[in-house]
């Protein structure tokens, strides 16, 4: 089906936040941030700046009318900076001026002293340190300690994982326009409308009524925008508050990449213990998670990895705890996967040096531990509807692994400049927000008299497709043509107390949504048919591609005639619907429950060959076998799937983040961070999606797409590391992602001693 | 005292008294505002800002892709610039639907840069081949797709209309409904803009190449002064003289690349040059630019280096010149051997003859539009099994752009065996001072550097050099 939206992007039509026509007046904000990671502001003059032409005002948290806090789980996040800075780019003040040049020229003209205090930016240190956003968290199942006499083969190591930069193109912002009585709109480029809307309310101290927060698409987000949109917003409400005039911010990029949160570096250590067949015995891991300087989303995050620390296997000895160590960095945030691809992450490094140590192929250990139906998740969900084995012997049949892995083989022996790898990467994510209360959407349907529907719902569209899928759901509840159809932006006022569009979630939650509030009014208009038609029996009535039938048989009544009948006789042509997942709880005092509606399986094969002589490398092909129940938009899902893998790669391998001792992003600009671009992609992605899966839980029993299969990048990690061992099969690799060029060569180079000059 | 500049954009005529240093981005945007082109990165190195400009080149209109975010607007005087409004008509033109028909756009934001670098490639070749339809494309970053859809859209593309085989005059282009029709008339309209205002004659010049390194490190003290574009100094060609070959500094990546006389001694040079940039910055950067800009890493000059080059500097104050080695032009971290009214008009360096090899090497953290973490040439002459001249250059590994004189040096009179490899990577290793930055620590640059020597050895030498013992 023909995705609309895309016909506006490729034409270049698509309004984002930057390209709308703005109100006569309005202001620019430009944020003057901390320029070091941690210390006490000693004095802040702002009035050279201040007296600069064309500069309105400087706003500092003294202008804030409530409470200086935007904290969402955990109260600890000032808006601007009172006495302290916690991190370079720490926001300070707002400078609003005619015109953004004038607001960069008084920025260099605000006369601030720090008084500099100790940084830390590693999470061990800052644990050591008693540094922590809050208690340590620990899940677990049988008891480790005790199964570890009866493990044959026990290791030990430590995992170090990368942070990844969001790099949504288009960067945060939010266009904000004083209303009557008080209040304000704000256009803002968040994937949490009320997340923006309740922390306005709290900072601008009017209820939240008079705050709506409209949003009609987002040039990606990946997670960068759950919880981050939210301060630029609230700052633009401010200062419009405040001046009584429409106030735009939007960072540039420069200050975007300083300024916001980015996907978790963790440190972990693990140990895991397996008896002589390969069944792993026991695992124990600790993560140290690099929360930055505020809590933000990391709990939940953390959480995410907890939960997904083993994988797709079934362990049954099993502790996890989790450590969020506050660091004087940007607050990192919500990222595609939210935690899961760390917690992934360590058990694949577990099973790499477990295979390493006991001399077999990793994917044996992979394939003999995989869940199977009825076994328990760690945290107490009986698995059900399990595909993690269909979906490894589907790839295994599909893409005949076997003989790629003797291939492989034999291109090493008979190659000395490149090596090849191979790896195995089967994904378990599960399904819902692991916080229950988020699970909740509705849905605005109205059906206009000419037979045109408009759907609101609380989901944001950022190029996931999920206007797409409510499109095709209510299309097809009511059996009319999808060009009736239009979703509209999210809007906190046709929406309230909407989830963060998250999790991948969007689609399952607001699908849902707009499919019961499509019912309530299709039940209305059988009522209608019926009598027009007169029948008694409105349960016999079917509408079906816009024609109405009775008992099977095609009537003359058709959709357009019906909806005009339905206004005269005066019945309700809207709907506002609801819907929470069922059957979801989790017990935060014993880590124990049924956080998820379903999970989501699939395994991937990755080849990659690296250059011995220079250490470079390429991903050669993904192959994967992806459960996804039935997919409502192939193409949307396909390409979830594609962009989602590469995004993954990119987190392991290239995009490398710098940062100094002293809390500075080395990797501050596109020049410095490098995501994949068309030739550090795969020259083959091919991905098919399991057969006959169906979910219950998904509108039109589809499966959500948007994260899972990011987590098939972990699977190009170790097909690296395979090609680094085919060189030598004796190194020693220490396990720190992202595995970049310099990584490789100096791995393989390790014993090379000719490089020290002569000091002679 | 700023000239007017005036040119096409889309199917209008402008003429304009803006700043010539300002970005052509932020003209489209803030002055017409045409939203379709987007700001992402600022410096160039996503695509998203993607224009075509056309010029005429021998009377016909020539297309190329700059990234307009660092493209200043100077230099679009008296030539056609497309916008994605450009190239809109009422149904979706070819480009368009196949990216439609592919999925292959997801949030939109970096989508209408890659409709006009597809758009550009379709108008600029004559034969459509999958492998330069990507190559075409290989500057836009896309966030979203994984790339995956996008080359199947580009296949689909070309398949159709290879299927077709109409030619890509302007004529059959417009029938096909690539590009719009009023592209049949904008070969009349430039002839008849006046570009012949120069922007010459400031007292306190800034020159200005393609602006594709300043536009990125001082966008907003370069509006404050006054700018000289030296792409009017008609100093952009590539000739032979007697035993040298001539290359104008206001030459540009692309033209340097695809020029049939660098292609005539260099026979792989086209590809290895793959590796620098990407085709919009090849697009507007040029030679002197990357010289002047001094940076250690500059792919141009560590080539030119290797290729024992002189320079020619005039003075645009007395109009005096002189000639210089061009390791000599560095004497430290970014300063040069140079006054500021000085202008670097030529590079030229002796035509290679004889048994003569030449190899660049440039590793960087993602292979292709980086900037190296460590990169060299090197051009070695043999005679009678013996090196007769031999220079080497590395980048990212000293102050300035470095020329490896003590271990060309040594190269000289040298048979070419593992040992003399293995004796030229200690003197190599002599010569350098890495330090430790984003682009890699100073002992994986050291590393590296072998390594890529190693390199030129095994690429230029395959059956003197046992890939054995160097591995």
């Amino acid at each position: 089906m023909k995705n609309e939206d895309l016909i506006k992007h490729v034409k270049g039509e698509s309004k984002f936040l930057d390209d709308l026509i703005i109100p006569g007046g309005t202001l620019h904000a430009l944020i003057f941030d901390s320029v070091i990671a941690h210390g006490k502001i000693k004095k802040l003059n702002l009035e050279k700046a201040k007296s600069l032409k064309g500069i309105v005002d400087i706003l500092t948290f003294r202008d804030i009318p409530g409470k200086n806090q935007i904290g969402n789980i955990i109260a600890d996040e000032s808006l601007l900076a009172e006495n302290e800075v916690h991190y370079v780019g720490e926001p300070i003040a707002i400078i609003v001026a005619d015109t953004l040049e004038t607001a960069k020229r008084a920025k260099a003209l605000i006369d601030i002293e720090f008084e500099e205090l100790p940084v830390i930016t590693d999470p061990r240190e800052a644990y050591k340190s008693g540094s922590l956003i809050t208690e340590p968290v620990t899940f677990s199942m049988g008891d480790v300690d005790d199964a570890w006499a009866n493990c044959d083969l026990i290791f030990e190591d430590q995992v170090d994982i990368g942070g990844q930069e969001h790099l949504y193109l288009e960067t945060q912002g939010a266009l904000s326009q004083p209303v009557e009585g008080g209040g304000v709109k704000i256009i803002s480029s968040t994937q949490g409308p009320t997340a923006v809307q309740r922390a306005a309310s709290k900072v601008l101290n009017i209820p939240m009524h008079k705050i709506e927060v409209d949003v009609l698409r987002l040039g990606g987000g990946f997670g960068g925008k759950e919880d981050q949109a939210t301060p630029w917003a609230v700052m633009s409400a401010l200062a419009a508050l405040k001046l009584n005039i429409p106030v735009k911010l939007i960072l540039n990029r420069p200050d975007d990449l300083r300024m916001t949160g980015k996907r978790h570096p963790y440190s972990a250590d693990f140990k895991i213990g397996l008896d002589s067949n390969g069944k792993i015995i026991a695992y124990e891991v600790v993560f140290y998670q690099n929360a930055g300087a505020v809590a933000d989303l990391s709990t939940a995050v953390l959480e995410r990895t907890l939960f997904h620390a083993t994988n797709s296997y079934f362990i049954p000895n099993v502790k996890a705890t989790g450590i969020s160590c506050k660091t004087n960095l940007p607050p990192n945030t919500a990222f595609r996967g939210f935690g899961g691809p760390q917690g992934m992450f360590v058990i694949e490094a577990a099973l790499y040096k477990a295979a390493r140590k006991l001399g077999v192929p990793k994917y044996e250990l992979q394939e003999k531990n995989l869940i199977h139906e009825n076994d328990v998740f760690y945290y107490g969900q009986l698995a059900k509807n399990v595909n993690s084995v269909k979906c490894w012997n589907s790839a295994f049949e599909k893409y005949s692994i076997h003989k790629n892995i003797e291939e492989v083989k034999k291109f090493n022996e008979e190659n000395i400049l490149y090596k090849k790898g191979i790896a195995l990467m089967p994904i378990c994510f599960g399904i819902s927000f692991t916080s229950s209360f988020l699970n909740q959407a509705s849905a605005l349907v109205h059906v206009y008299t000419d037979g045109s529907i408009g759907v609101s719902t609380a989901a944001v569209e950022m190029g996931q497709g999920v206007n797409q899928k409510i499109k095709i759901a209510t299309a097809e509840t009511f059996s009319v043509n999808i060009s009736r159809i239009k979703i509209e932006s999210t809007n906190t006022t046709r929406i309230a107390n909407t989830s963060p569009t998250a999790a991948s979630t969007g689609a399952d939650l607001n699908g849902n949504a707009a499919i019961l509030a499509s019912k309530n009014i299709l039940d209305r208009l059988k009522k209608v048919a019926a009598k027009e038609l007169g029948f008694n029996d409105a349960g016999l009535i079917q509408i079906k591609n816009e024609i109405v039938f009775y008992k099977s048989e095609k009537t003359k009544l058709k959709w357009e005639e019906l909806i005009w009948k339905a206004y005269f006789n005066r019945i309700n042509l809207s709907s506002h619907a609801y819907y929470a997942t069922p059957d979801i709880y989790f017990n935060r005092t014993k880590n124990q429950g049924h956080p998820f509606a379903y999970h989501v399986f699939g395994t991937a094969v990755i080849q990659s060959k690296i250059d011995c002589l220079r250490g470079t490398y390429e991903i050669e092909y993904v192959k994967a076998v992806h459960d996804l129940g039935k997919s409502i938009d192939y193409k949307v899902d396909l390409g979830q799937a594609e962009g989602g893998i590469v995004q993954g790669i990119g987190w392991l391998t290239v995009e490398e983040l710098v940062q100094s001792r002293d809390g500075n992003l080395k990797s501050n600009s596109l020049s410095t961070y490098k995501i994949p671009d068309i030739y550090s992609a795969p020259q083959k992605i091919e991905v098919h999606f399991l057969e006959n899966s169906e979910n219950d839980y998904g509108p039109l029993k589809s499966k959500a797409i948007g994260e899972p299969p990011l987590m098939y990048g972990i699977g190009a990690y170790f097909s690296i590391l395979d090609a680094m061992n085919a060189f030598n099969k004796n190194i020693d690799i220490k396990i720190s992602a992202p595995v970049t060029p310099e990584k490789v060569l100096t791995t393989l180079y390790k014993s090379s001693k000719q490089l020290i000059p002569n000091e002679s | 005292m700023i000239e007017q500049i005036s040119f096409i954009l889309n199917k209008e005529v402008i003429s304009t008294g803006i700043n010539p240093a300002l970005p052509l981005l932020d003209f489209i945007r803030k002055e017409m505002h045409l939203y379709g082109t987007k700001e992402v990165c600022k410096e160039g190195d996503c695509g998203a800002c993607s224009v075509m400009v056309g010029e005429l080149k021998d009377g016909e209109v020539v297309y190329k892709t700059v990234t307009s975010c660092i493209y200043p607007i100077g230099n679009v005087n008296g030539k056609h610039v497309v916008t994605i409004e450009g190239l809109n008509s009422g149904d979706l033109i070819p480009q368009q639907e196949a990216f439609v028909e592919e999925g292959a756009s997801q949030c939109g934001f970096c989508t209408p840069g890659f409709i006009i670098s597809t758009t550009n490639y379709l108008v600029n070749n004559k034969t459509y081949r999958l492998e330069d339809g990507i190559n075409s494309i290989a500057g836009n970053i896309c966030r979203c797709t994984g790339y995956s859809s996008i080359s199947r859209a580009i296949e689909n593309l070309i398949n159709k209309l290879n299927e077709k085989s109409e030619g890509n005059s302007v004529k059959s282009l417009i029938a096909q409904n690539v590009i719009p029709k009023y592209f049949a008339n904008i070969q009349t309209q430039l002839r008849e803009i006046n570009s012949s205002g120069t922007l010459n004659g400031f007292d306190q010049k800034v020159f200005v190449g393609g602006g594709s390194d300043l536009l990125v490190q001082m966008p907003d003290r370069l509006l404050e002064k006054n700018i000289s574009l030296v792409s009017k100094e008609h100093i952009n060609f590539i000739e032979e003289e007697d035993d040298k070959i001539i290359v104008g500094a206001g030459t540009t990546f692309e033209e340097f690349k695809n020029s049939s006389i660098i292609k005539k001694y260099f026979p792989k040079i086209n590809n290895q040059l793959n590796l620098v940039a990407s085709l919009p910055i090849r697009n507007m950067a040029t030679i002197g630019g990357n010289i002047v800009n001094a940076s250690p890493i500059g792919d141009f000059t560590i080539i030119l280096l290797a290729l024992n080059s002189n320079i020619e500097l005039r003075s645009s104050v007395t109009g005096i010149s002189r000639e210089l080695s061009l390791s000599d032009f560095y004497l430290g971290y970014k300063k040069l051997n140079k006054q500021p009214d000085e202008l670097v008009e030529k590079i030229w360096f002796v035509k290679p003859g004889g048994e003569f090899y030449f190899n660049f090497e440039k590793v960087s953290k993602r292979t292709f539009l980086d900037i190296a973490s460590v990169n060299t040439a090197i051009y070695i002459n043999i005679e009678n099994e013996i090196v007769k001249y031999c220079f080497v250059s590395a980048g990212g590994v000293a102050p300035v752009p470095k020329y490896l004189e003590q271990s060309s040096e040594f190269l000289r009179g040298k048979k070419i065996t593992l040992e003399t490899v293995f004796d030229t990577l200690k003197i190599v290793q002599n010569e350098i001072s890495p330090i430790s930055d984003v682009r890699g620590s100073a002992e994986y640059k050291r590393l590296l550097l072998s390594q890529l020597i190693k390199a030129h050895f095994i690429e230029l030498f395959p059956g003197k050099i046992s890939l054995e013992a160097l591995i």
